[in-house]
């Protein structure tokens, strides 16, 4: 048995069809998903096309992503929901649209909390939490 | 348009729970078995007579048969019995799905109901890990936020950019639902008054999130009975007639999908207005959903009542007070009544009805209140429903 970890947020539990994204970011590989039939851009990972036009099913290839893209949206968070969190506040949760026009849940770091705006542009780090997990952060593009 | 429920069911009798920020040895089944006993009394009946019943399926904390172990736990026999899966969106979706049932001949009497326990002596469940859905698996990694606070915050956040949408303007909603709250005793609220100041000066919970422009979590209940509309005129209250509803379901994550700043509800408010034959200009009263301020701010723009963008700026120009020109959230609101869950939400369809019959009390509008637009809200802009409801003198 391994040492007990000590990091102490929550972990993936990653699927069968999410798995090939968390075994990209252990690479450092920012991946989604493109319907090979109606080419729509897909995130959170599935096996079916959420296309609006589209019944695809098992038509969704992993793409990798240039891991470039600016604020949609963020929060300056000043009270976790979950313990591990504590010693991070203040801390900035966003929605990312990358720009191959997908969107994701993250942090902006390496930054001031309140010098993020919406439109910055950024790039994705990463964040080696474990040895089985690397979680895709954002921050201000060099 | 087809044969439409429009004026064909009302809701009869209303019941519900001052919401309290504990409720010790009281568990959700005892709440809302409460709160129906309230509402079924109202109507004048007796528990005999209510053979429907739909109930929220979010309340009993999972699990399967919630209907028939609800209904064994009050002692009713429903012949017709259904859940509800809508989140804060369920007190006007169970309104409509009654309307529906009563007129397809499945049931006469529906009784619809939900509640919230907070019981600090209870067990406690072992706490999931919460990254085991396809989509807490990418966000709860990041920081979960508190409740839905920090969804809200980043479509207020993005709501201020776009349209200069500030604490300052925002803070409206809070401190006039407060002054409706201020005249209701069943408010949480009920004796404490509350300035643009308090709320501009509250701490920050989620940047742009000021504390006083979120909902406190409560405990409490809530429940109504739904009947076809010539029943309901015999009955012993004036009837409040269901005349149109809707629900949009655009998404069920903020992150990946939309313009996050548009409210669900217009999909839902176009079929209702469209059902029911009038027009946001018509609306007498609004109870509308307030989880946050910036939640009513969306949905005050994508109902109709103003352009995209002027909220903000709309409800500066209005009186939203119980003696306004436009009252909303008459009670209080969730902001100050507090939110027992989605039983917050029904206390905004009990309302209504208390408008409609004139029976307010101290916070009864002192204008008409034929016509009351009511809507709902679960999620985070995952789901909202709409509903117009109105008097006699509105069919």
């Amino acid at each position: 048995m391994a040492i007990a970890n000590e990091y102490k947020k929550p972990l993936p539990t990653p699927s069968a069809v999410s798995r090939p994204f968390w075994d990209a970011a252990k690479e450092h590989r920012l991946v989604y998903q493109r319907c090979r039939v109606c080419g729509t851009r897909v995130f959170y990972p599935r096996d079916v096309c959420p296309g609006p036009e589209c019944f695809g099913i098992g038509t969704l290839d992993w793409v990798e992503s240039s891991g470039k893209g600016w604020v949609y949206a963020h929060t300056i968070s000043y009270q976790p929901a979950h313990p591990g969190f504590a010693d991070d506040v203040p801390y900035v949760l966003a929605i990312i649209e990358l720009d191959e026009g997908w969107r994701m849940s993250s942090n902006v770091v390496n930054v001031d909390p309140r010098d993020v705006r919406i439109g910055m542009r950024v790039a994705v780090v990463w964040d080696d939490v474990t040895e089985e997990f690397s979680l895709p952060k954002f921050q201000p593009e060099q | 348009m087809p044969d439409t429920l429009r004026g064909k069911a009302a809701i009869v009798g209303i019941g519900e729970l001052k919401p309290e920020r504990t409720r010790p040895g009281r568990d959700a089944m005892s709440l809302l078995a409460e709160a129906a006993y309230l509402a079924i009394q109202d109507a004048g009946l007796a528990k005999s007579d209510v053979d429907g019943l739909i109930v929220d399926e979010g309340m009993l904390g999972g699990g399967s048969g919630y209907c028939a172990k609800m209904a064994e736990h009050m002692g009713i026999f429903p012949t017709w019995a259904t859940g509800c899966d809508a989140q804060g969106a369920a007190a006007v979706v169970m309104a409509l799905q009654a309307a529906a049932y009563v007129n397809a001949g499945l049931a006469n009497f529906v009784l619809c109901g939900m509640s919230a326990a907070i019981d600090p002596g209870a067990r406690r469940r072992p706490p999931a890990a919460g990254t085991e859905t396809a989509t807490s698996e990418f966000q709860a990694p990041f920081g979960p936020t508190v409740a839905a606070n920090g969804w809200y915050a980043m479509i207020a956040q993005r709501h201020e950019a776009l349209y200069g949408t500030t604490v300052e303007k925002r803070a409206k909603i809070a401190v006039d639902l407060r002054y409706n709250a201020n005249h209701n005793p069943l408010a949480y609220f009920h004796d404490t008054p509350l300035t643009v100041e308090d709320v501009v000066n509250s701490r920050i919970v989620a940047d742009p999130l000021h504390l006083l422009e979120c909902v406190m979590p409560c405990a409490g209940g809530c429940a109504f009975v739904v009947t076809r509309a010539e029943i309901a005129r015999s009955l012993r209250h004036p009837p409040a007639y269901i005349l149109g509803g809707g629900l949009g379901v655009p998404r069920n994550n903020l992150a990946h999908l939309g313009e996050i700043t548009i409210a669900p509800v217009g999909r839902a408010a176009k079929k209702a207005f469209a059902m029911s034959g009038y027009a946001p200009s018509d609306v007498q009263v609004m109870e509308i959903y307030d989880s946050f301020t910036i939640t009513v701010i969306c949905e005050l723009e994508d109902s109709g009542f103003c352009p995209k963008g002027e909220g903000g700026d709309w409800i500066q120009e209005h009186d939203l007070t119980f003696k306004g020109d436009r009252p909303l959230d008459t009670h209080g609101g969730q902001l100050s009544c507090g939110q027992a869950s989605t039983a917050g939400g029904c206390a905004q369809v009990t309302e209504a009805v208390r408008q409609i019959r004139r029976d307010g009390g101290a916070h009864q509008v002192p204008g008409p209140a034929d016509l009351v637009y009511v809507t709902g809200s679960g999620g985070y802009f995952s789901q909202q429903s709409a509903m117009v409801l109105g008097s006699a003198a509105a069919l």
